[in-house]
């Protein structure tokens, strides 16, 4: 605790680096994943490779994957965040295409009955009726994210994981508590407050 | 760059031979030891709904921390080594298990256990002939997510002390060698996928006949 008192701002900076490398994954996952999941969900068989891409990727240790970047990109932020945009793009691009794919046939025909065209479908029925799957991928791809960030601080890419390799480096038990536990409360956190977004959307899509 | 990670593995087979036997003893036994702890504990949370509901949030919580931290923590309180390695794999394989025991158990019709009950099952049988065959296809849908969780994680374990083919990787990044990189990365990852494989085909040949 002690430890911790003293040295609090080389924790929010890590916290903040963290968060800043998870954030700009996410996000340019997020963008992709909506066009590729918006395609891929009316192509049975784009959507199969999906699912097939999503299941091998998943399986790729994570330090072994970032090892791998090594030769094409080197060493920092750059690699952690090319291995996090791949591993959140299938998560997301999957439950955007379940998500549309679930959308009941009827509804999108009535909505079609009602005049509306291919694009007002999409983003008024298909996607608001998406919402919870597609939010339930991000909340997956996040916890995802930020459990990988912590490894890539191996590879130069800064976070809370300095702080764990600095700990297991120098045998300071201190510094590797305060790593591990803001990592686990930070994954934990953002699991309940999108868990929690997920079930305000499914209630309000059944009322 | 792959032509000299062969000659790496096959200068130094017994040092790859070591490696890759400790990184599956290390995932065998941790599996082995949460499905020992998970299953029974599942079946048992699962007729008592305040508790099955209690182990399912506590497990999804236990999902979502970072296996390197899980790893991390273990060091100050275990200490480094294989022992203390094995103790976090067992963890992080626990809650996927746990989660899929219990589901797997609750989603079966309760007529299907009236008619057992009613044919003079006694409890036990209920639970050895009716409960555990048709939960088995989602456990081991838990066991596969479990087994994948420790081959992957068991890369970390590199970081305390713990061996395995994720030595190849952190000395190779710490000497900026890329194939002692590859000579570690390439096997883990074919590990990784054998045993999502090996658990799909598991799960496929161990579903009872009437419910493929």
């Amino acid at each position: 605790m002690t430890w911790f008192a003293r040295n609090w701002e080389q924790v929010a900076f890590a916290l903040y680096e963290h968060v800043l490398i998870a954030l700009t994954a996410l996000a340019i996952a997020a963008a992709v994943s909506l066009a590729l999941g918006i395609w891929a969900a009316r192509r049975p068989r784009v959507f199969a490779a999906t699912l097939a891409v999503t299941g091998a990727l998943y399986t790729i240790p994570t330090l072994a994957f970032l090892a791998l970047l090594i030769p094409l990109v080197g060493l920092g932020k750059t690699n952690v965040i090319i291995a996090m945009v791949a591993f959140s793009l299938v998560i997301m691009t999957r439950n955007v295409a379940t998500g549309i794919r679930d959308v009941p046939a009827d509804i999108v025909e009535a909505a079609k009955g009602m005049g509306m065209s291919a694009r007002q479908v999409l983003v008024r029925v298909e996607l608001p009726l998406a919402l919870p799957v597609i939010v339930a991928g991000l909340r997956i791809a996040t916890v995802t994210v930020i459990s990988v960030t912590t490894v890539g601080a191996y590879v130069n890419a800064g976070g809370l994981g300095t702080l764990i390799f600095n700990g297991i480096a120098t045998d300071h038990a201190a510094k590797i508590w305060t790593g591990a536990l803001t990592a686990c409360t930070l994954a934990v956190a953002a699991d309940l407050a999108l868990t929690r977004l997920e079930y305000t959307l499914k209630r309000r899509r059944t009322t | 760059m792959l032509v000299e990670a062969w000659m790496y593995l096959a200068g130094h087979p017994a040092q790859f031979a070591r490696a890759l036997g400790v990184h599956v003893a290390l995932s065998v036994v941790a599996l082995s030891l949460a499905a020992a702890i998970a299953v029974p504990a599942g079946m048992y949370l699962a007729h008592r709904h305040g508790g099955a509901l209690a182990a399912i949030n506590a497990a999804n919580v236990g999902r979502t921390l970072p296996s390197l931290a899980v790893l991390a923590i273990a060091m100050p309180l275990l200490g480094t080594g294989f022992l203390p390695s094995l103790v976090a794999l067992t963890l992080i394989a626990l809650p996927p298990v746990l989660i899929n025991t219990i589901i797997g158990v609750r989603e079966i019709e309760p007529d299907v256990i009236d008619a057992a009950r009613g044919m003079g099952m006694s409890s036990r049988e209920v639970l050895r002939r009716i409960e555990l065959p048709l939960a088995v296809p989602v456990i081991f849908a838990g066991l596969r997510t479990g087994a994948v969780q420790v081959v992957s994680g068991a890369v970390l374990a590199s970081f305390i002390g713990g061996g395995g083919l994720g030595d190849f990787i952190t000395s190779g990044i710490a000497m900026m060698a890329l194939p002692l990189i590859l000579v570690g990365a390439i096997p883990v990852t074919l590990l990784s996928i054998g045993a999502d494989a090996l658990f799909g085909a598991l799960q496929r040949h161990l579903t009872p006949r009437g419910l493929r």
